[in-house]
């Protein structure tokens, strides 16, 4: 069994989900879910030791060798994405036990976990497949499941933020296609270490360099590059709780790892750097981003929409260190994504527990949060300092190797720049702090009572998780300067 | 116990301490028992310490590895032990003084008070002890952010606002100059550890040297160096055994002693010297000196001009170790001890006058020396080492900081010296003078002396001010291994 785990990884929640449908009860829903879960996250924390140890995994799927079956392949990078996504799925299930009730018609709950397990499925498929095409089918099964997570909101905006969503990712999706299709015309295959092998002494023909625009585009708007990033307020802001976490925390960091796998794996770090100016371009727009969106962010109304801002500002750091493109901005887009994942993830799931006491979370129904709701916010607080990065926490480290990587690219004005953007960051937090500890609170809207447990206790380990891995950082920094290194090998 | 058990006892104890003040927070008299006995404890444990240090052993503990290269690790040196025997020794004085304060002014969330207190002082001990940069920084960031809910103790709109400025500045320098200069350092040298001699000697030109100082010197805001001073007088809405312990000793110190540590660990004295690159360091504390003091001396709340002082002083130390010589270093060693004690007994005082008599102006203070001889005579004291005569602690870091003066030729820091000194005895000269010899302007007023624990407080930090002054022997041994002597 243990030689199928890559497989199993999977196809276990991916076979939850219709018979999920089967069984519809609620209660025998949330256990299949959760099982189906937890075994993903135990699949893939063995998978990483396993690649850790030994190195890379090659698995030939119903024992087709490559590049003629499709091969899933497990290595530094995407064991460490892996443990992310798996981690975050499985610590959202017990969270979703107290909030989904809360937020969805009883008749409603089979079929978001069966969603929730497919969409978990097409993520990890994404994640761990080796072939081209077979990303892109793990990609429409994450993102159609996605578009309905999303639709389920109670508020009725979500259904227009799912149909926004839906339009801008099938584009998306379209345009990765097309680069992949160009890809297969000019090589003959789809295997990724095959493309890998085949694709330099193509390098710098026009198809090649068109494929490489599509696939860029493509992945960009999946993974919110500014500009390409106008469905992802929407839709985290009126998605159900626990689905905004579970997003902020996973969809955007797999295709940021697509992207970086076809950078460095298929057309290899020299040509992406050297050949076009593509890393010219992701640094102007994550610039961009990063300033834009954490002012946008600065100026909402309503807490949740201004941390789904502060994700695509985060996004721009994480396409930074692509950029920069050395060690250490490697390391640091890497690093972000694990932690900015978990720090996000943290956030969301707090801001769930006051959407569902409060009924909302917008800045009038915080203020005087830190009376009604101390563990939450005190819980948002200590999370919100990994946001902006402050040492001893997660959100700390990939700035350290941010920072490092643009200084060592002699770049300092980007070093200036992403510390002068936490203040933003800074201000956003403290923001909320004010309106949680400072403020009187407002008596029609207060907060009845704290969160329900299980849905703090989940919480809660997402931000220690935050310190965690601000504070012990051997598995965070050591497999994402092991995944740095495998890129900047050129290796697939 | 062995040194490495008592560093992390050193550490332990007062975030023990926080969660059993927590837990022990409906219970007013056992919650102050146990920041009494925390202080103690702690006390004792930094004892522990100093005789290792004085035989010239430097007590370790390394923790982990927080980044590939770069330990979450504690080095005992003079300049910490120093440090860390003046910030636990006052927190017992101090706690004695707060329960009187807080009580007697009747505080809410006296709970939240006394948790962050405890935690201020893990981070204060935990500066003192680092042993590189990153830890440093690591402990420096959490005395920021455990000190606002103090500072914005009361809630109101004033509170807020101090708040802002507060985090703003503090937080403001450390990352957008401190973090960069840190981790700029870390890609030159390779290496954090604070090391005798400096890490950065050979590594880069003069001119990344010099700008590397400035975003150290600015970097660490809580030294207050101009134009980053704000924060402080902004501080001062806070109660006062926050302003006394806080922002008198542990905070502000904290900016002085890393500013020192830079200095005299990471950029080396003398490689420092022989490049050139802090000659304007000078200049900029000497501005500081004199202008803080100016605004001081315009200043009629009696916290706020206090404050200024404080500023003031801070640039001394960093004007002594701007000088790059031995004695220099030994001034800015002592002056971060002299100028503690001092400091800290005005701030009780000042805390007493409110207390007792709900004044907050100098201008109303006419008289208040009969009401409150105990208090204004510690306030007396306090001046005096300001000032920096005889028979107080001032006297003895101005003493090395002429030295160091004289010795180096510096004629501009002679003159900052000699006017800040004229300033100084300006502003406070007058307070004393009122207390004591303007008769009261309102009749029948019926205050005394505040409580009598605020009082013991005020008593003996400022008999400690004296006893300085008398038996420097300890804070000197330590002052001059910090500079290698």
């Amino acid at each position: 069994m243990l030689e199928h785990l890559p497989a199993l990884q999977v196809v276990v929640p991916l076979a939850a989900a219709p018979l999920i449908v089967l069984l519809r009860r609620p209660r025998v829903a949330w256990l299949l879910a959760s099982a189906a879960a937890l075994f993903a996250f135990v699949a893939a924390l063995v998978l990483a030791a396993e690649v850790a140890s030994t190195g890379a995994i090659s698995y030939h799927l119903g024992s087709w060798p490559p590049p003629w079956g499709i091969e899933y392949r497990v290595d530094a990078l995407s064991a460490f994405v892996l443990v992310l996504v798996a981690g975050v799925g499985a610590v959202v299930m017990p969270y979703a036990w107290r909030s989904i009730p809360a937020e969805l018609p009883r008749d409603q709950h089979y079929l978001f976990y069966a969603l929730q397990c497919l969409c978990l499925a097409g993520l990890l498929g994404m994640t761990i497949t080796g072939d081209a095409f077979n990303v892109f089918v793990f990609m429409e099964v994450a993102s159609l499941s996605m578009y309905v997570l999303i639709a389920l909101g109670r508020d009725r905006r979500a259904l227009l933020a799912a149909y926004q969503y839906l339009i801008l990712g099938t584009i998306g999706a379209t345009f990765y296609v097309i680069g992949v299709g160009l890809l297969y015309l000019l090589t003959g295959t789809l295997n990724i270490a095959d493309l890998a092998q085949r694709l330099p002494e193509l390098a710098g023909s026009r198809p090649a360099l068109a494929a490489l625009a599509f696939i860029t585009v493509g992945v960009s708007l999946k993974l919110a590059l500014f500009p390409l990033h106008l469905w992802l307020p929407n839709a985290y802001a009126y998605a159900p709780s626990v689905v905004t976490a579970f997003l902020a925390a996973t969809a955007t960091k797999v295709s940021v790892y697509v992207l970086l796998r076809f950078y460095f794996g298929v057309f290899g770090a020299r040509q992406v750097v050297e050949s076009l100016p593509v890393t010219g371009i992701l640094i102007g727009l994550s610039v961009v981003a990063i300033v834009t969106a954490s002012l946008v962010a600065l100026w909402q109304a309503d807490f949740k929409r201004l941390l789904a801002y502060s994700s695509v500002a985060q996004i721009g750091y994480i396409t930074l260190g692509i950029g920069i493109a050395n060690e250490s901005g490697l390391t640091a887009t890497v690093l972000h994504l694990f932690n900015h994942g978990v720090t996000k993830g943290a956030l969301f799931l707090l801001v769930g527990g006051i959407a569902l006491r409060a009924g909302g979370a917008g800045f009038e129904q915080l203020r005087g949060l830190g009376r009604a709701m101390p563990l939450t916010s005190l819980g948002i607080t200590l999370a919100g300092l990994s946001l902006i990065g402050v040492p001893g926490t997660a959100g700390f480290i990939s700035k350290w190797y941010l920072v490092l990587g643009a200084l060592q690219a002699g770049q300092w004005w980007l070093a200036a720049l992403v510390v002068a953007t936490s203040l933003i960051a800074v201000a956003y937090v403290w923001r909320f702090v004010e309106a949680a500890y400072l403020s009187a609170p407002d008596e029609r809207s207060a907060p009845a009572g704290e969160a329900p447990r299980v849905m703090l206790i989940a919480s809660w380990l997402a931000v220690g998780a935050c310190f965690w891995f601000g504070i012990d950082t051997a598995y965070t920094v050591e497999g994402a300067r092991r995944a740095a290194l495998f890129m900047l090998g050129g290796l697939p | 116990m062995s040194a490495a058990q008592l560093i992390a006892a050193c550490l332990a104890l007062p975030l023990a301490g926080a969660a059993g003040i927590a837990l022990a927070g409906s219970r007013p008299n056992l919650r102050e028992s146990v920041t009494l006995a925390t202080a103690a404890l702690l006390f004792a444990c930094v004892l522990g310490l100093l005789p290792k240090v004085l035989a010239g052993g430097v007590p370790q503990l390394f923790v982990l590895e927080m980044l590939p290269g770069i330990a979450l690790g504690f080095r005992v040196e003079p300049l910490g032990m120093l440090f860390a025997l003046i910030a636990s020794g006052l927190w017992i004085v101090n706690s004695v003084y707060s329960i009187g304060y807080m009580r007697a002014n009747e505080e809410p969330h006296q709970t939240r008070f006394y948790v962050c207190f405890a935690l201020a002082l893990a981070a204060t001990l935990g500066i003192a002890f680092s042993a590189n940069l990153l830890t440093l920084f690591l402990f420096y960031e959490m005395l920021t952010l455990v000190t606002w809910p103090l500072v914005t103790h009361h809630g109101d709109d004033k509170a807020r606002a101090g708040g802002r400025v507060y985090l703003g500045i503090l937080i403001g320098t450390s990352i957008v100059f401190l973090l960069p200069a840190i981790i700029a350092t870390w890609a030159l040298a390779g290496t954090l550890d604070f090391t005798p001699g400096g890490i950065l000697q050979g590594k880069a030109s003069g001119t990344v040297i010099g700008g590397l100082l400035a975003l150290y010197m600015f970097g660490i805001g809580k030294a207050a160096l101009m134009p980053f001073h704000r924060w402080l007088p902004a501080a001062m809405v806070a109660p006062t055994p926050v302003s006394a312990l806080l922002h008198a000793v542990a905070v502000v110190k904290a900016g002085v002693f890393a500013v020192v540590k830079v200095i005299v660990y990471v950029f080396g004295v003398d490689a420092l010297a022989g490049v050139r690159a802090a000659d304007w360091l000078p200049t900029v504390a000497g501005f500081t000196i004199v202008a803080a003091s100016i605004v001081a001396l315009r200043s009629d709340n009696l916290k706020r001009r206090l404050a200024y002082s404080t500023v003031s002083q801070l640039s001394y130390v960093v004007l002594a170790a701007a000088l790059l010589t031995p004695v220099s270093v030994t001034a800015a060693a002592l002056h971060i001890a002299a100028h503690a004690f001092g400091k800290i007994t005005l701030f009780f005082a000042a805390g007493a006058i409110y207390t007792a008599a709900h004044k907050t102006e100098v201008s109303q203070l006419d008289g208040i020396g009969r009401r409150m001889p105990w208090t204004m005579g510690a306030f007396a004291v306090g001046a005096i080492s300001m000032v920096g005569l005889p028979p107080a602690a001032g006297f003895l870091s101005k003493w090395f900081l002429l030295t160091a003066v004289l010795e180096a030729g510096q004629w501009m820091a002679l003159a900052v010296v000699a006017a800040s000194t004229l300033l100084n005895a300006a502003y406070f000269a007058p307070i004393v003078y009122r207390a004591f010899l303007r008769p009261a302007a309102a009749r029948g007023e019926a205050h005394g002396e505040a409580p009598l624990p605020m009082v013991a407080a005020l008593t003996a930090t400022a008999a400690l001010t004296v006893a300085l002054f008398f038996y420097p022997d300890l804070a000197l041994a330590l002052a001059r291994a910090t500079a290698g002597g």
